[in-house]
């Protein structure tokens, strides 16, 4: 059985035409037979029995009553063990539930399993995660292809139809990559629009909870159920969620869309240039107006990520010393040996890597030149997004600057692999909101994204677009 | 070359990181072409510009100070890998 959408399987089950216990057991099946792709990293059939019987008889009301989600393994789950894709959280089990994953258990979904991710949400393609690779679904003939990262598992998991929506992270591009890389619809909304509590933090001041799903509908009922303000979340925003997806509308008359020339960059295949020019075109036919616009500092936004997301990790990170959770090295000599083996013993090679370049540019001497600086640079790049907004709707790029790429292909050099967030970093620190969606394919056959970015708290405006870019491939 | 050996292993201690001589080697090479990278945003003038700490375009709402009793400590503690009566445990550090 094959379910479209949330909207379509909830009809089917306020009609009586399913129950929550079929959907459970039709999810169930689907995720058994697509264990090969390693999506999940925790799945339990028990758990998701329990979650049936909880739910099964609460009103209709609810909105996501019966419908299965994902979890990103970022996001601390009551019920389930929590791990950040890393061994130094491998038997971890929250005391706590996450704000997202509560309002999500609030109306009536049902959790299929935690996803994978890279390790701590650093990565580009799920391939720093303790539990091993994530494999793209859209991979043919032995060429197993990358998901995209860092919520690879959560984008894969609705593109492989094991569940109707997922909740992501995004920092530097971890939710829009993955959307496009997997063929699905993924936001990042406006930092400060969904609370960070309970979410494993990375960099806090980029850190954002998402969404993917099957379209942009399904991602405006979703996201409209996790935003709200949380007073545990001292960044979260106390600001009036409107009902994106009541409010959705494809009428694009009069709206301004600003295309960046920054964004036209060389190693860019003509492929994702003529689905940007395609999406183009097909917004000017919906009765928008194209306006060529410059955000001049776009080229420093991947240094000056590299520099802040690592600065804020090295201190966000520093709570893994094996003492209160966790894991913990065994036999130390001493409690400074401890601290030393079980961090070492217990972070892969990536998260080691950022963390010790975030403690090189916050350490006495450098901060100056290095930390202070990118802070400086973010502030001219959030600028340049404010000053383009004054005679704007929104933006459009493409998402990534390729393909699903093969999982073979070496990956050791990590500035190549950074490169993969080129369009997602700015607004990450911007703090602005993007969605991107599948627009057309290469000729391999496989998905390209196209990306839509907002104004702040403006994530109307791009559902709005992406509903209507969306109707070019019903 | 920004690193060498020494300041290597002096930022590993900093982190509280314990790394082997060929992990060291492997992450001097890694780290001196990231910050060799990065080295760009010298172009860019920024006197005076405020560094950006706090992205949060809307006023920030506070919250009151009161107290709160959300996790029990027989919970918490059923993390740690080594607790005793009631505490955390960790290894002896006074002789």
């Amino acid at each position: 059985m094959e379910f479209k959408s949330i909207s379509q399987l909830k009809s089917l089950l306020d009609e009586n035409k399913i129950s929550v216990k079929e959907i459970a057991e039709t999810y169930i099946k689907k995720i058994n037979e697509n264990k090969d792709l390693n999506i999940f990293i925790y799945f339990n059939e028990d758990k998701i029995h329990d979650q049936v019987k909880e739910t099964e008889n609460l009103s209709n009301d609810n909105v996501l009553k019966g419908i299965p989600i994902a979890v990103k393994d970022l996001f601390c789950t009551k019920n389930m063990p929590t791990t950040a894709a890393s061994k130094i959280l491998e038997n971890f089990k929250p005391t706590y539930e996450s704000f997202v994953t509560q309002k999500l258990i609030d109306q009536g979904s049902i959790f299929v399993g935690k996803t994978n991710l890279d390790e701590f949400a650093m990565g580009s393609a799920t391939n720093t995660s303790f539990f091993g690779n994530t494999i793209n679904p859209l991979s043919k003939n032995n060429n197993p292809l990358a998901p995209g990262g860092s919520s690879g598992g959560s984008a894969a998991a609705v593109a492989a139809d094991l569940c109707l929506g997922a909740t992501g992270t995004d920092t530097g591009g971890s939710i829009r990559q993955p959307a496009s890389f997997c063929g699905v619809v993924g936001i990042k909304p406006t930092y400060g629009l969904c609370s960070r509590w309970g979410i494993a933090a990375f960099a806090s001041s980029l850190d954002q909870a998402g969404v993917f799903s099957k379209n942009v509908t399904d991602s405006s009922i979703l996201l409209e159920v996790i935003a709200g303000h949380d007073q545990r979340d001292s960044t979260s925003s106390n600001v009036k969620i409107p009902s994106f997806s009541k409010n959705l509308n494809s009428d694009l008359r009069g709206k301004v869309i600003g295309i960046p020339k920054e964004y036209t960059v060389d190693g860019i295949s003509d492929e994702i240039n003529q689905v940007w020019e395609d999406a183009i075109k097909s917004l000017e036919k919906k009765g928008a107006k194209i306006k060529h616009i410059s955000l001049p500092h776009t080229k420093y936004a991947l240094p000056t990520y590299y520099i802040i997301a690592p600065a804020e990790a090295s201190s966000n990170l520093a709570r893994y010393d094996g003492v209160k959770y966790g894991y913990r090295a065994e036999n130390p000599k001493s409690l400074d040996e401890m601290y030393e083996l079980t961090r070492s013993e217990g972070f892969g090679k990536e998260v080691k890597r950022r963390i010790l370049i975030g403690t090189y540019v916050l350490s006495a001497g450098y901060y100056d030149a290095y930390y202070l600086k990118a802070q400086k640079v973010r502030k001219l790049i959030a600028n340049d997004f404010i000053e383009v907004f004054s005679d704007c709707d929104f933006i459009l790029t493409p998402t990534a600057p390729s393909a699903a790429f093969s999982l073979n292909e070496k990956q050791d050099d990590p500035i190549k692999m950074y490169l993969n967030d080129v369009f997602t970093v700015p607004a990450s620190l911007a703090g602005i909101p993007g969605i991107s969606i599948p627009y057309g394919h290469d000729k391999e056959g496989l998905p390209l994204g196209i990306q839509l970015l907002g104004k702040h708290y403006n994530e109307q405006e791009i559902f709005n677009a992406a509903f209507a870019l969306e109707k070019d491939y019903e | 070359m920004k690193l060498d050996t020494n300041t290597i292993n002096k930022i590993a201690k900093l982190a509280r990181i314990k790394l082997s001589e060929e992990e060291a080697e492997d992450l001097l090479k890694d780290m001196n072409s990231i910050l060799d990278w990065v080295e760009q945003l010298n172009e860019v003038n920024t006197d005076s510009i405020e560094p950006l700490a706090n992205i949060s375009s809307s006023i920030l709402p506070q919250r009151k100070d009161e107290s709160s009793d959300v996790n029990s400590s027989d919970e918490i503690l059923q993390n740690s890998p080594d607790k005793l009566e009631g505490y955390f445990a960790v290894p002896k550090v006074v002789e």
